[in-house]
């Protein structure tokens, strides 16, 4: 190592100071917890050193079902809200008079609260003794039965949760849409008007291409969000989601550390590194993916 | 095929719509582009010969008048039912695609009667790619090919559908000196073996008239004169052209007509028969001078320029809008230490112009 390296790593050193403290050595620590069998938070001591942990929280039906909740997230909101925005920046592309508006409205949620919004979801859908609420008063009109989507059967909570969230995440995925669109150079499309080129073909074979970085990033941060979704679920159905069924594996954790005096650290662990194994191993398949259908 | 323009006329709304008017970006142009030829719209930027091209593509709508290729009226037609080939400025060329798939492209859009086997296209791409010389490129992507090359994919799918008009938006902007060169004769070459008319859009002089085969004149949207590029150069309708056209540009000075003869300040320079009194602007070309001891103007010595081929002289009149170059073949001496220098003037490089109108007044001799 010569002088100069010497001098690099000096300069660097803040920096990995702080990413080594708060970031790595976290993860470092959250994997041997993991592997602590039997720890005690009181004492700070354990038996010995296995993957008993994984094999509980494996085999515990609330860690089950969040995990069956947390994929069916993913795998409905994830498409659902991507094809959306991007119907939508279609639209807010194609449209003249009143665009500031529409982008102002639709970017709104983006920096509202989430409980607020939560609380209004509530509100809408909600079933009491006293009223069917807005959503049951629009089924019923049609013909429907009411149904609570808050405390009844597990689909229609699932189809809230899923409403939800696509609602959330769609703002800034309109936000970012746009601007992809609106940076694809005229002249393309121009060209592609004077040889004959039908919309679809237009849409398909310039469009998207030129903007699949941009998809591409907002389906990995989508799915990599909707993994850890958890906030969404406390906004829609309150703190006590096992027994609401709507746990997510971010939930699991949380109340592995601190809902019902808590202290399970090594389960709390040993889930979070269950989370993170899969979503390392879904964003891997969607860096393979993306290589052959991403254009620089 | 024929392009014909017809009181064309193309208005865009002002930006501030309670103040200023519509800017007319294209004013009343009419012309017929022969069959076959080669035509190069020129003017300063801004002066509406984009616009022009575009009106003629189809991309933009005229305000008013008419456009028919050959026979048929096209001027309200969308611009993939006129049967156009447009090469952009910055190529346009589809990224994400090959040589290959993009020179297909237009094909690909070919519906029912017309449409093609894959073969067939193939075929027709790779012909098209050998007229323009790209044949081993097929499978490259546009990233990977040098300015040129990416000029001649732009042209080869243009062409590949078989335009009755080919169009070119400043087709050599964005390539340097030496290979502009190259492929303004390279786009001359395609034109005349294709046969096909082709519109180019140009700022660039030289470029217009070295290949053209007629040159468009534009400013301010109005077309200030057509015709062959020699003639136009020697024989400008008004200063405006004279100076447009030209490098070094025309030589400008005032001076004035009495009793038939054309002074420069005092100097009396040429019998100017059939010129009434009159102050003009009087145009001499920097090939127009002759060094000469008798000379009829006098100039302060600025400094000389050698060229190689020529000698550029450079120096200043009183009389002149800027400094006057003239440019002498490199076997003249000139005394470089002298403080002023004479030319004599042929009589043919000189032009005159109304002070007002400043359209050029023909001299009885020049025409005679």
């Amino acid at each position: 190592m010569d002088k100069h390296s010497y001098k690099a790593w000096l300069y660097l050193l803040p920096a990995i100071l702080f990413l080594g403290v708060f970031l790595v050595y976290p993860l470092i620590d959250v994997f041997i917890y993991s592997i602590e069998e039997g720890y005690n938070f009181a004492s700070q001591t354990h038996f010995g050193i296995g993957t008993y942990n994984y094999s509980y929280v494996l085999h515990d039906p609330y860690f089950l079902q969040a995990l069956k909740n947390t994929f069916i997230l993913v795998v409905i909101t994830v498409p659902l809200s991507t094809a959306l925005s991007l119907l939508v920046s279609m639209g807010l592309a194609s449209i003249k008079p009143l665009r500031e508006l529409y982008q102002t409205v639709y970017f709104l949620p983006y920096v509202t609260n989430t409980l607020a919004v939560g609380l209004v979801f509530m509100i809408l859908f909600k079933k009491t003794p006293y009223t069917d609420g807005f959503v049951n008063g629009i089924i019923t009109l049609f013909g429907g039965t009411a149904v609570d989507f808050i405390d009844g059967p597990y689909w229609a909570k699932m189809l809230v949760l899923c409403l939800y969230t696509v609602w959330v995440v769609m703002p800034f995925k309109v936000l970012v849409l746009t601007s992809a669109l609106a940076s694809v150079n005229q002249d393309y499309y121009n060209a592609a008007k004077v040889d004959g080129t039908s919309k679809l073909r237009i849409f398909t074979k310039i469009t998207l291409p030129m903007i699949s970085p941009m998809l591409f990033y907002l389906i990995i941060t989508g799915f990599i969000g909707a993994f850890k979704a958890y906030s969404d679920a406390v906004a829609l159905f309150g703190t006590k989601l096992n027994v609401a069924q709507m746990n997510t594996i971010v939930g699991y954790v949380y109340d592995m550390l601190y809902s019902n005096g808590g202290g399970y650290p090594s389960y709390a662990s040993a889930a979070a590194i269950i989370l993170f194994t899969i979503v390392l191993t879904i964003t891997c398949i969607n860096l393979i993916v993306s290589k052959k259908h991403v254009h620089y | 095929m024929k392009v014909v323009l017809e009181n064309l006329t193309k208005k865009f709304p002002p930006r501030n719509k309670k103040s200023g008017s519509d800017v007319i970006a294209v004013n009343n142009f009419n012309f017929e582009f022969p069959d076959g030829k080669l035509i190069g719209l020129l003017g300063p930027s801004g002066c509406g010969k984009s616009t022009a091209l575009n009106l003629i593509s189809g991309l933009q709508k005229p305000t008013s008048g008419k456009i028919y290729f050959g026979d048929d009226e096209v001027t309200t037609l969308e611009p993939e039912k006129r049967g156009v080939g447009l090469v952009f400025q910055n190529y346009a060329l589809y990224p994400h695609l090959t040589v290959r798939q993009n020179i297909i492209f237009p094909l690909q859009n070919f519906k029912g009667k017309d449409k093609l086997t894959k073969a067939e296209m193939n075929e027709r791409a790779l012909e098209i790619a050998k007229l323009v010389q790209i044949d081993m490129l097929m499978d490259r992507k546009p990233s990977e090919l040098s300015g040129g090359q990416q000029q001649r994919v732009a042209i080869a799918r243009a062409l590949v559908k078989m335009p009755r008009v080919l169009l070119l938006d400043e087709p050599l902007s964005n390539l340097d000196a030496r290979l502009r060169l190259q492929t303004r004769e390279e786009i001359k070459r395609i034109q005349q073996k294709t046969g096909i008319t082709t519109v180019f859009v140009t700022h660039d002089q030289e470029e217009a008239m070295s290949i053209s085969d007629l040159i468009v004149v534009m400013r301010d949207g109005v077309v200030q004169q057509i015709g062959k590029p020699q003639e136009v150069y020697d024989d400008p309708k008004n200063l405006f052209v004279a100076k447009f056209l030209g490098t070094p540009p025309i030589n400008v000075f005032d001076g004035c007509v009495k009793g038939q003869k054309l002074y420069i300040g005092e100097e009396f320079i040429m019998e100017a028969p059939g010129v009434g009194d009159a102050d003009v602007y009087v145009g001499i070309r920097p090939e127009g001078f002759v060094l000469d001891e008798g000379g009829v103007l006098s100039c302060a010595l600025d400094r000389v320029e050698v060229m190689g081929r020529d000698i550029s002289v450079v120096a200043s009149h009183k009389n002149a809008h800027a400094t006057v170059r003239a440019i002498v073949s490199s076997d003249s001496n000139v005394n470089i230490t002298a403080a002023t220098v004479k030319f004599s003037v042929k009589p043919s490089k000189i032009d005159i112009y109304d002070k007002e109108t400043e359209e050029r007044i023909a001299i009885g001799v020049k025409n005679g």
